[in-house]
């Protein structure tokens, strides 16, 4: 049976070379992000904003009637309900924000949810209420602080771990990449203004995980040939490494990804924001592992040296006093 | 690396029947089959947002426990010093600013007042801090402050009373298997899963029901109580909604004197047989019916307030003493609320206010179809995954492929075994670690692929490509594990589903995809003894 090969063997491209557009393209794209965070807002939803969400199927339509919700909603008085399509076109949230007197009061987020609910159900008797959620505006804060924190503590953990793992300079690269993945991801969550929620920061977590793996592979190979070729320039031998694993590279991020897209495609709708900031973790934190990752490594100035365990004064006495006694 | 003694294979075949096995009542209970009742059965338990529910989120008022600690103070540190030998009298007592201070009417009597409040005090904690401060100054002025252990204390014990109270509630409900836990210091999480209404469920939950029974302040001018003036040693209360009393909506009533209504044998929903209104009617135990009798008895032609979580529910007039320890409470109840509030009373007052802070329900519907488009997700990825593997790596895609699959059955296993929640985002952590495990069989057979270029002879290829390729798959993994574990620390419910099937499927993928696969090549090549490597 002749195997099929995604990738040729003995790739030689020079990855280097193109190196400073991509460079230049990505620190764009990382400050895009962040504008567009800045600028744009991320879309939040309750867990992170406060105040009840409502989320229903209208069972006999293939289309919700989301402006005439949005109208029916509207004129409760309870302020501009946020009102989305949730996954397929027949499922709509209805997002509204509860007033000070709901702050711990169950009675009041109650009432606000059986009037929006009785009255959608009146105009549309086919509807089915699928989930409420209602978060108080201290338990949002306190999910956001959590998330923040959470966030940094995997990254700079991680990245400790790489530290110690091999150099340090490998340890910055990594967390370099895991800040442009993240930016990145977070940059397309306010480009579509798709909601972000705690299963948002699940994902992040995950992908800062997961989007290391293809800059492991890399770097454990750079690693292997700074002790192999302890003469090649740090050019050459990065490109080298590269193109050695770039075969796993492309494999292992294939394979997650064909997991993922059917999940994607076919998964249910509430999981869609979650998967899709994972997918596009996988696919940024491939090309970061080779366009981040590894260059950064020659800015910061490692060398084939870095993996040769130092002579201390002391040993090299040793060493001097054992010469002259043989 | 490639030898695998007897006992060797005999450990991992058994240790990957045993987890598999476990899967076995979660995948006939997902098929909808029943499952023999002589077997064990450890199953998957569903999370709310597949099997449909409630979660709420309570919390407590803290400031309230302190409060309410220092107004019992209060009265303890009163009956004592009247009741010293000789009485000390004290005066401008005052419970503001979360302390008690008051002056001695003779600065003489310091010590015999310190000697007497000294006994209110008591050790709390583990560092022998007492719970209480008492101060003296200017020799006259008695300041008693709560310590911050004593506090901690006060708020340990009334959580733990909250939860027993709150599970006494539900349970009186009806609900079934509702999970009850306490989180942090002072929050309370309820769940309840399936087709249930949470609506009766909250506001029961909602309700603190601490029944009192006070003296009316008759002194009081209607005027000063529309103002918010209440006399000395009296506090006005709010009528409860729909109540009033001769055009007022509120009323002054003596803050000390009044008896609770937490001793209680029995509280049922009744009809008043006068005017045929739902009423509460309440059977005071021995000690609180004495106490009632003792109030009733010496304050006939009086009127008294009974106060449900400082609201008054209705000032009657005390006609004559009521000594049979029971007593009938009105307050234009609809039968539902006089029910809920007999249940309320009959499981005890809540010591603290606990307010919803959080709720989330969960249609059942919703649940089932997500388990269902999941399951077809998966499926479809895992099938794409599958056709990739053995496409590009043949009979080792093979290996990989039975390894995953044995993968996906282990982490059901041990899922099961361990009683974790498959949530929502757990079935995402499926998928993704379908597609992550495979990826160190991909590390391995790229190896051997590189080995085998260099020219090194079948077996050496083999073993190298494990041994080398371990050091990325470790690295891999932990760092996996470092995220997967934070998700799980600052996770809450749904997000902590998805943590749990990360960090099992981490254990479980080296496992199935690293030493498996490495037992069944190497027998491969023991039997076949193969020239060369189709990789």
């Amino acid at each position: 049976m002749k195997l099929l090969k995604l990738v040729p063997e003995d790739t030689n491209i020079h990855f280097l070379k193109w190196g400073t557009p991509f460079y230049v393209v990505s620190a764009l794209l990382i400050i895009a992000s962040w504008a567009l965070v800045f600028t744009k807002g991320l879309n939040y939803g309750v867990d992170f904003a406060g105040g009840q969400e409502i989320s229903a199927t209208f069972t006999r339509q293939s289309e919700a009637p989301i402006g005439e919700l949005r109208e029916l909603v509207g004129n409760l008085g309870y302020g501009d309900p946020v009102i989305q399509r949730f996954g397929a076109a027949n499922e709509v949230s209805i997002r509204t924000k509860l007033p000070e007197s709901a702050e711990g009061n169950p009675a009041v987020a109650e009432q606000i949810s059986n009037r929006i609910v009785s009255v959608v159900r009146k105009a549309y008797p086919d509807v089915r209420i699928d989930s409420i959620d209602t978060v108080s505006g201290k338990v949002s804060s306190e999910f956001r602080d959590k998330s923040v924190y959470a966030l940094l503590a995997a990254m700079l953990a991680i990245a400790l771990y790489i530290w110690i793992r091999f150099e340090w300079q490998f340890g910055v690269g990594a967390l370099l990449a895991l800040l442009h993945d993240v930016s990145l991801t977070l940059g397309m969550f306010a480009l579509f203004q798709l909601e972000f929620s705690l299963q948002i920061i699940a994902a992040l977590l995950a992908l800062i995980g997961y989007s290391l793996n293809d800059t492991i592979v890399i770097y454990d190979r750079i690693r292997e040939n700074l002790k192999k070729y302890r003469k090649m320039p740090i050019r050459e031998l990065l490109d080298l490494s590269v193109n050695e694993t770039l075969a796993r590279t492309v494999m292992t991020s294939a394979t997650l990804l064909i997991a993922l897209v059917p999940l994607l495609l076919f998964g249910p709708e509430s999981l869609f924001g979650m998967t899709a900031a994972i997918t596009l973790g996988i696919f940024v934190g491939t090309y970061s592992s080779v366009y981040m990752a590894a260059p950064i490594l020659i800015w910061l100035g490692t060398s084939s040296d870095s993996f040769v365990t130092k002579e201390s004064p002391t040993d090299r006495q040793e060493r001097l006093a054992r010469e002259r006694g043989a | 690396m490639l030898d695998f003694p007897n006992w060797k294979k005999v450990w991992y075949w058994a240790i990957t029947l045993v987890a598999v096995a476990a899967a076995l009542p979660s995948l006939v209970s997902i098929a909808g089959l029943p499952w023999p009742s002589a077997l064990p059965r450890p199953t998957i338990n569903l999370g709310l947002d597949l099997a449909g529910g409630s979660h709420i989120l309570l919390e407590a008022d803290r400031g309230q426990v302190v409060q309410q600690r220092l107004e019992s103070m209060e009265e303890q540190v009163r009956t004592r010093l009247r009741a010293a030998e000789p009485s000390i009298g004290i005066g401008d007592i005052s419970s503001r600013d979360g302390r008690l201070s008051f002056m001695l009417k003779d600065p003489a009597q310091v010590d015999a007042a310190r000697e007497a409040i000294m006994p209110l005090t008591y050790g709390a904690g583990l560092t022998g801090a007492r719970d209480w401060d008492i101060e003296v100054i200017d020799g006259s002025r008695f300041v008693i402050s709560p310590t911050p252990e004593g506090v901690e204390q006060s708020v340990t014990n009334a959580m733990d009373t909250a939860v027993e109270v709150v599970r006494k509630r539900i349970d009186a409900l009806g609900t079934r298997e509702p999970t009850i836990l306490r989180q942090g210091d002072e929050r309370i999480v309820v769940q309840v899963p399936g087709l249930q209404d949470p609506a009766a469920l909250k506001n029961l939950l909602g309700q603190t029901a601490k029944l009192e029974f006070k003296l009316v302040d008759v002194n009081a001018s209607p005027e000063d109580i529309a103002r918010g003036i209440a006399p000395p040693g009296s506090q006005i209360l709010p009528f409860a909604e729909g109540q009033q009393q001769g055009g007022q909506t509120a009323l002054a009533v003596k803050r000390l004197g009044g008896i609770k209504g937490d001793q209680l044998t029995d509280a049922k929903q009744a009809f008043d047989p006068q005017n045929n209104q739902p009423v509460v009617s309440i059977t005071f135990n021995t000690a609180g019916g004495a106490r009632f009798a003792k109030l009733t008895s010496e304050n006939v032609n009086r009127p008294f307030a009974i106060i449900l979580d400082d609201k008054i529910l209705s000032a009657p007039n005390i006609n004559e003493p009521i000594l049979g320890g029971s007593a009938q409470i009105s307050g234009s109840f609809s039968v539902q609320e006089a029910t809920q509030l007999a249940i309320a009373l009959r499981s005890g007052a809540l010591p603290v206010d606990l307010a919803v802070i959080e709720e989330r329900t969960v249609g059942p519907d919703l649940g089932a179809d997500s388990i269902q488009k999941g399951l077809i997700a998966m499926a479809v990825g895992s099938l794409g995954v599958v056709l990739l593997m053995v496409l590009v790596y043949g009979r080792f895609g093979v290996y990989a492929t039975i390894a995953l699959i044995i993968n996906v059955l282990m982490i059901l296993g041990i899922m099961a075994v361990m009683n974790t929640t498959l949530t929502l985002p757990g079935i995402a952590g499926f998928v993704l670690t379908i597609g992550a495990a495979v990826d160190a069989n991909v590390l391995i057979y790229e190896r051997m692929r590189e080995e085998r270029k260099k020219g090194r002879r079948v077996v050496a290829a083999v073993e190298n490509a494990y041994k080398e390729a371990s050091r990325a798959i470790y690295d891999a993994n932990i760092t996996n594990a470092i995220a997967g574990v934070l998700l799980f620390i600052f996770g809450s419910g749904p997000v902590r589903g998805f943590a749990v099937v990360l960090i099992v499927g981490l254990f479980t993928s080296v496992f199935t995809g690293v030493t498996l696969t490495r037992m069944w090549v190497a027998d491969w090549l023991r039997k076949a003894r193969p020239t060369d490597l189709n990789v």
